[in-house]
C-alpha cells in the first residue's frame, strides 16, 4: 500500500523545518536507505532516507518550504502493486486532518522510524495566546515604551483599553523600551523598570534602617530597564584577551609629543583599533532582529561616557575611516558635551559596538552587559605592568585585558575569538593603525 | 410587597432597567405614574420623529418635479398628522408592556414616593396606598420642561412640548425660544408646513452644543428655508393677547417688538426632582438633578437614581445604558464599567439633521491636544448627489499625537443614522488607522466618514 512520508523530527526539540531539497524526483524509484530529501533546522541539516521499496509517486512539499511542521506530510511513496487511486485517498486523508485544524491532533502514524518525543506540533501552536488590546492602548503603550504583556485588561473579556495604559503609566508600569528610545533620555518621563524581587526600599523600612532616596530621573529609568532588558533576554558570553600595549604607549608617546594640545590617548587607540578589527571580521558588526541578522556596513563605535547623571555612549559614526587624531577629537568634544546633557539624539542613538574603558579607574578586568540592540561591546581594563613569561623568560610587559561581551544570537564563540584575536593583534600592532 | 429592585418610572431609562434586572434573575416591579415609556415614546423623542417624517414626506413631494416625478399640489391634513404620530406612541407604549410582562416585571400605575431606608410608599390610579420595600430602589423619574419667568405655558398661546406635538392648527406665526434639539426640531416641523418661524437663541449661535461649525451650517440652512434665526437674543417681554402674542426681544441692548400667534418654550429640562420624597432619604441633589457616583448610586444606601433625573447628558439611550449599568452593578456581575459619558452622541433630527459624539474641535484644543481635524462635504459623496442632498459636512476631530479618535460632527441627510458608525469606533478605542483601512460601502453615505477622516491626513480622494 502507499506510504506517507512525513516531516521528520531531528531532535526532540524540533518543531518545524526546512525542506531543504528533494534529491528524488517524483515517478523514481527508491529503495531502502535512499536519500530521498534533505531538511534543514536551526541547528543541523539531515537527510530523509527511505525505508520501504516503491516510487516517490507525490511530492507535496516542495523544496525550498520553510517552518514545515513536524510530521506534516511532506511526500507519498507508492508501493508494488498500489494504484494512483490509493494515493488520492492518502492525500485526501491528509487534507482533511488539515482542515481539521484540531489545535492537539493525534500523532499521524508514520512509517519513519519515531525520532520525534512523540509529541507533534502543528505551526499555530507556536503562537503565542493573542493579547486583546484596543488599537489605541497598543498605540500608546508603543510609544510609552510599556510592555502589554504584563497589563491586566479592564476591557470586555479582559481586553486592554486606553484607561489600563493611562492607570499602569501613572503607577510605573513594566517598561520595554521601543528601538527609537534605545539611546538616550525617552520623551516621557512616567514609566520605571520593571521592579526586581524585594523592593530595596519596603525592605529599607521594615528593618528601619536611614537612607536617602533619590527620585528616578529619566536616564536612570532607561538605564535600569534597557539594561535589565539586556541581561534578561540576550545570551551574552565573554572572551577575555591580554593584550600588550608597550608598542602602542612608545607610538602614543611620539604622537602626543608633537602634538601641543588635543593629546591622543589610548582608548583613542582602543576605538580605532576596534573598527579596524570589525572591518576585517564584519560578522561581529551586526545585530539580532527577528526579521534577520543586521549587518552593518560602518562601524560606529559607541564609547560609555559617565556623567553625573548617567551612564551615555556618544558614537563615532564610520570609526573605520577616521585618523586618531579625528576620534580623539571627536570623543573629546561629545564626552563633555555628553556631560553637560548636550548631546543630540543621533549623536548617542544608533551605534553598532560599544567600548566601555574602566582602565583610568585601575579596573584590571570587567564584563560589560550589551548595550542592545549591538551584539558586542568590549570590556576595557588598565594598562599595568605585569609579569610575562616571553621565550620561555620571565619579562616585564604593559598589559591591558579586555573582555568583549558577545550576543550568541547574532555572534557566535568562533567568530567573537576570531574578532577579538584580530583586535589584539591590531592594537599590539599600532602601526598598522596609521595606514 | 417586598421586591429586589424597585424602577420609580417606566420611561426608557426606567423600562429598560427593570427588563435587564428582571434578565439577571432579581424581583423587579416598575411604578409608572402616567405612560409606559415616559416622555420619549409618548411626548418627546418618538412622536416628534413620526411628524417630522410626516414633514420629510410634504418637503420631498413639494420638490417631486425636481426628482422627475409628478404629483400635483403636494397637500396635508395637520389632524391626520397628529393623529399619526399618536398612533405610533401608542403601539410601542403597548409593545412596552408586552415587554414588561414577558421579563415578569411588576407594574404599578400609580405614584411612588422614597419612605426612607428601602421603603416606597405606593398610591395606585384606584386611590389604594401601599408600601412596597426592596433591596435596591432605583430613581428614574426623568425630567421636564424647564420654564422661565413671563415664559410659562398656558396651553393656548405659550406651549411646552405638549401643545407643540399636538396642535389643532398651524399657527401663521411662530416664535420658538431656545435653539437646542426641540426648539430647533419643533422649528424645522412648522416651517415646512408653511407656518412662518423664528428662533430665537440665548447663546451666540443655535444648537450651542454641537460644534460650532455645525451650528454655523444649521443656521445657514434653515435661513435658507426662510426661518429667522436669531441668535444672542433674550426675550425681555411677553404680552399674552386674545389669539396673539406680543414678545419682546432684545439682542446688544436693542430692542424690537414681534407679534405672534403662539410661542413655544423650549428652553431646556430639569430633573423630576419634587414629589418623590427625596426628603425622607439622605439623597443630595445639585441644580436641579440627584447628585449620584459612577455607578448611580446616591448619599442613600440601596436608593440610585439613573436618566435625566441624575444630571446630563439628558438623552434617553444614555438614561437605558446608565440604567442597565447601574443593575448589573447591583446583581454583582464581574466587569461592569461606569459610562463613558463622553461617547454618547446627540442627534438632532431637523431638516437637515445634525448629529455627533465626542469633543468638539474647540474643546478638544481647549484640552490642550493639538488635533487634526477632517472634512468632508456631501457634495463630493456619490449617494448624497444622487439623492438630492448634496448639502451637509462630516467633520472628523484626532488626536494628531496618539491618533485618538476624539470627537465626530455631521449635518445632512441621515447622520443621524451615521454617527454610530464613529460611536462604535471610539468605544472600539480605534485608531485613524483602522478607521482608514476600513473599506465601506460603495455608494453610501457613510463613505463620507471615511472620506472625512482621510481628511485629516490630508488624504482625501473626492475632495
Amino acid at each position: 500500500m502507499a506510504e506517507k512520508i512525513l516531516m521528520p523530527a531531528l531532535s526532540p526539540t524540533m518543531t518545524e523545518g526546512t525542506l531543504a531539497r528533494w534529491l528524488k524526483a517524483e515517478g523514481d524509484g527508491v529503495v531502502a536507505g535512499d536519500v530521498l530529501a534533505e531538511i534543514e533546522t536551526d541547528k543541523a541539516t539531515m537527510e530523509v532516507e527511505a525505508v520501504d521499496e516503491g516510487v516517490l509517486a507525490k511530492i507535496v512539499v516542495a523544496a525550498g518550504t520553510e517552518a514545515v511542521a513536524v510530521n506534516s506530510l511532506i511526500a507519498i511513496l507508492q508501493e508494488d502493486g498500489d494504484d494512483e487511486a490509493a494515493v488520492q485517498s492518502l492525500l485526501a486523508s491528509d487534507s482533511a486532518v488539515l482542515e481539521n485544524s484540531d489545535p492537539n491532533p493525534a500523532p499521524f502514524v508514520s512509517s519513519e522510524p519515531s525520532v520525534s518525543s512523540g509529541e507533534p506540533v502543528v505551526a499555530e501552536k507556536k503562537a503565542t495566546t493573542r493579547l486583546f488590546a484596543s488599537p489605541l492602548a497598543r498605540r500608546l503603550a508603543t510609544r510609552e515604551g510599556l510592555d502589554l504583556t504584563g497589563l491586566s485588561g479592564s476591557g470586555p473579556k479582559g481586553r486592554i483599553v486606553q484607561r489600563d495604559i493611562e492607570a499602569a503609566l501613572a503607577e510605573g508600569g513594566a517598561v520595554r523600551e521601543t528601538p527609537a528610545e534605545r539611546q538616550g533620555t525617552r520623551s516621557s518621563g512616567s514609566v520605571t523598570p520593571a521592579p526586581a524581587g524585594v523592593c530595596a526600599r519596603e525592605m529599607a523600612d521594615k528593618l528601619g534602617l536611614s537612607y536617602r532616596l533619590e527620585p528616578l530621573s529619566a536616564m536612570r529609568k532607561v538605564i535600569a530597564a534597557r539594561l535589565c532588558e539586556s541581561k534578561q533576554t540576550v545570551p551574552h558570553f565573554y572572551l577575555s584577551v591580554d593584550c600588550e600595549i608597550d608598542a602602542l604607549l612608545r607610538v602614543r608617546k611620539e604622537l602626543n609629543a608633537n602634538l601641543s594640545e588635543g593629546k591622543i590617548s589610548v582608548n583613542d587607540f582602543v576605538i580605532k583599533a576596534v573598527a579596524r578589527a570589525l572591518t576585517k571580521v564584519p560578522a561581529a558588526n551586526a545585530a539580532y532582529s527577528p526579521q534577520g541578522l543586521v549587518y552593518y556596513d560602518h562601524a560606529d563605535v559607541s564609547v560609555a561616557v559617565a556623567t553625573p547623571t548617567g551612564l551615555i555612549t556618544p558614537i563615532v559614526k564610520c570609526a573605520e575611516s577616521k585618523g586618531l587624531a579625528v576620534i580623539s577629537t571627536e570623543v573629546k568634544d561629545m564626552a563633555a558635551r555628553a556631560r553637560d546633557g548636550k548631546l543630540k539624539p543621533e549623536e548617542y542613538q544608533g551605534g553598532t559596538f560599544s567600548v566601555s574603558n574602566l582602565g583610568m579607574y585601575g579596573i584590571r578586568e570587567f564584563s560589560a552587559i550589551i548595550n542592545p540592540p549591538q551584539a558586542c561591546i568590549l570590556a576595557v581594563g588598565a594598562g599595568e605592568q605585569r609579569a610575562v613569561v616571553k621565550d620561555g623568560e620571565l619579562a616585564v610587559a604593559t598589559v591591558m585585558t579586555c573582555t568583549l561581551s558577545v550576543d550568541h544570537r547574532v555572534v557566535d564563540g568562533a567568530v567573537g575569538a576570531q574578532y577579538i584575536a584580530v583586535f589584539k593583534s591590531v592594537i599590539e600592532n599600532p602601526l598598522s593603525l596609521m595606514l | 410587597m417586598s421586591f429586589d429592585v424597585i424602577v420609580l418610572g417606566a420611561g426608557p431609562g426606567g423600562y429598560v432597567t427593570a427588563i435587564r434586572a428582571a434578565q439577571l434573575g432579581l424581583k423587579t416591579a416598575i411604578v409608572e405614574r402616567e405612560h409606559l415609556g415616559g416622555i420619549c415614546l409618548n411626548w418627546g423623542c418618538i412622536p416628534t420623529k413620526a411628524l417630522l417624517r410626516s414633514a420629510e414626506v410634504y418637503r420631498t413631494l413639494s420638490h417631486a418635479e425636481s426628482y422627475g416625478v409628478s404629483v400635483g399640489k403636494a397637500g396635508f391634513d395637520l389632524d391626520k398628522i397628529v393623529e399619526r404620530a399618536k398612533g405610533v406612541s401608542r403601539h410601542l407604549v403597548g409593545g412596552i408592556g408586552m415587554l414588561l410582562k414577558k421579563n415578569g416585571v411588576t407594574v404599578f400605575d400609580g405614584e411612588g414616593q422614597l419612605a426612607g431606608g428601602r421603603t416606597l410608599s405606593l398610591t395606585e390610579k384606584s386611590g389604594q396606598k401601599q408600601t412596597l420595600s426592596a433591596r435596591h430602589i432605583i430613581v428614574a423619574t426623568g425630567a421636564r420642561a424647564r420654564t422661565l419667568p413671563g415664559l410659562e405655558p398656558d396651553g393656548k398661546l405659550v406651549w411646552s412640548y405638549r401643545e407643540a406635538l399636538r396642535p389643532d392648527a398651524l399657527p401663521q406665526k411662530l416664535l420658538v425660544v431656545g435653539s437646542g434639539a426641540i426648539g430647533v426640531e419643533f422649528a424645522s416641523f412648522y416651517a415646512t408646513f408653511g407656518t412662518e418661524v423664528t428662533v430665537v437663541e440665548v447663546m451666540e449661535r443655535i444648537l450651542p452644543v454641537e460644534d460650532a461649525e455645525i451650528s454655523k451650517l444649521a443656521e445657514k440652512a434653515l435661513t435658507k428655508q426662510g426661518l429667522r434665526v436669531q441668535t444672542g437674543t433674550k426675550v425681555t417681554g411677553l404680552v399674552r393677547h386674545d389669539n396673539s402674542v406680543t414678545v419682546t426681544l432684545e439682542k446688544k441692548g436693542k430692542t424690537e417688538e414681534l407679534r405672534v400667534d403662539r410661542v413655544i418654550s423650549a428652553v431646556g429640562v430639569v430633573g423630576n426632582i419634587e414629589g418623590i420624597g427625596l426628603e425622607n432619604t439622605v439623597v443630595k441633589t445639585d441644580r436641579g438633578a440627584i447628585v449620584t457616583d459612577e455607578f448611580s448610586r446616591t448619599d442613600e444606601p440601596g436608593v440610585y437614581a439613573i436618566g435625566d433625573v441624575a444630571g446630563p447628558p439628558m438623552l434617553a439611550h444614555k438614561a437605558e445604558h446608565e440604567g442597565v449599568i447601574c443593575v448589573e452593578k447591583v446583581a454583582g456581575l464581574v466587569g461592569v464599567h461606569p459610562l463613558n459619558k463622553a461617547r454618547i452622541a446627540g442627534c438632532t433630527y431637523c431638516h437637515p439633521q445634525v448629529a455627533s459624539v465626542g469633543l468638539s474641535e474647540a474643546a478638544a484644543k481647549d484640552s490642550g491636544r493639538t488635533v487634526r481635524v477632517g472634512r468632508f462635504p456631501f457634495m463630493g459623496n456619490g449617494k448624497a448627489v444622487a439623492l438630492g442632498e448634496a448639502d451637509g459636512l462630516v467633520k472628523t476631530v484626532f488626536d494628531a499625537d496618539t491618533g485618538e479618535l476624539l470627537g465626530a460632527h455631521m449635518i445632512g441627510a441621515e447622520v443621524t443614522e451615521l454617527i454610530q458608525g464613529f460611536v462604535v469606533a471610539m468605544g472600539l478605542e480605534t485608531t485613524e488607522e483602522e478607521l482608514m483601512h476600513s473599506v465601506f460601502p460603495h455608494p453610501t453615505l457613510s463613505e463620507m466618514m471615511h472620506e472625512s477622516v482621510l481628511d485629516a491626513w490630508g488624504r482625501a480622494i473626492h475632495i
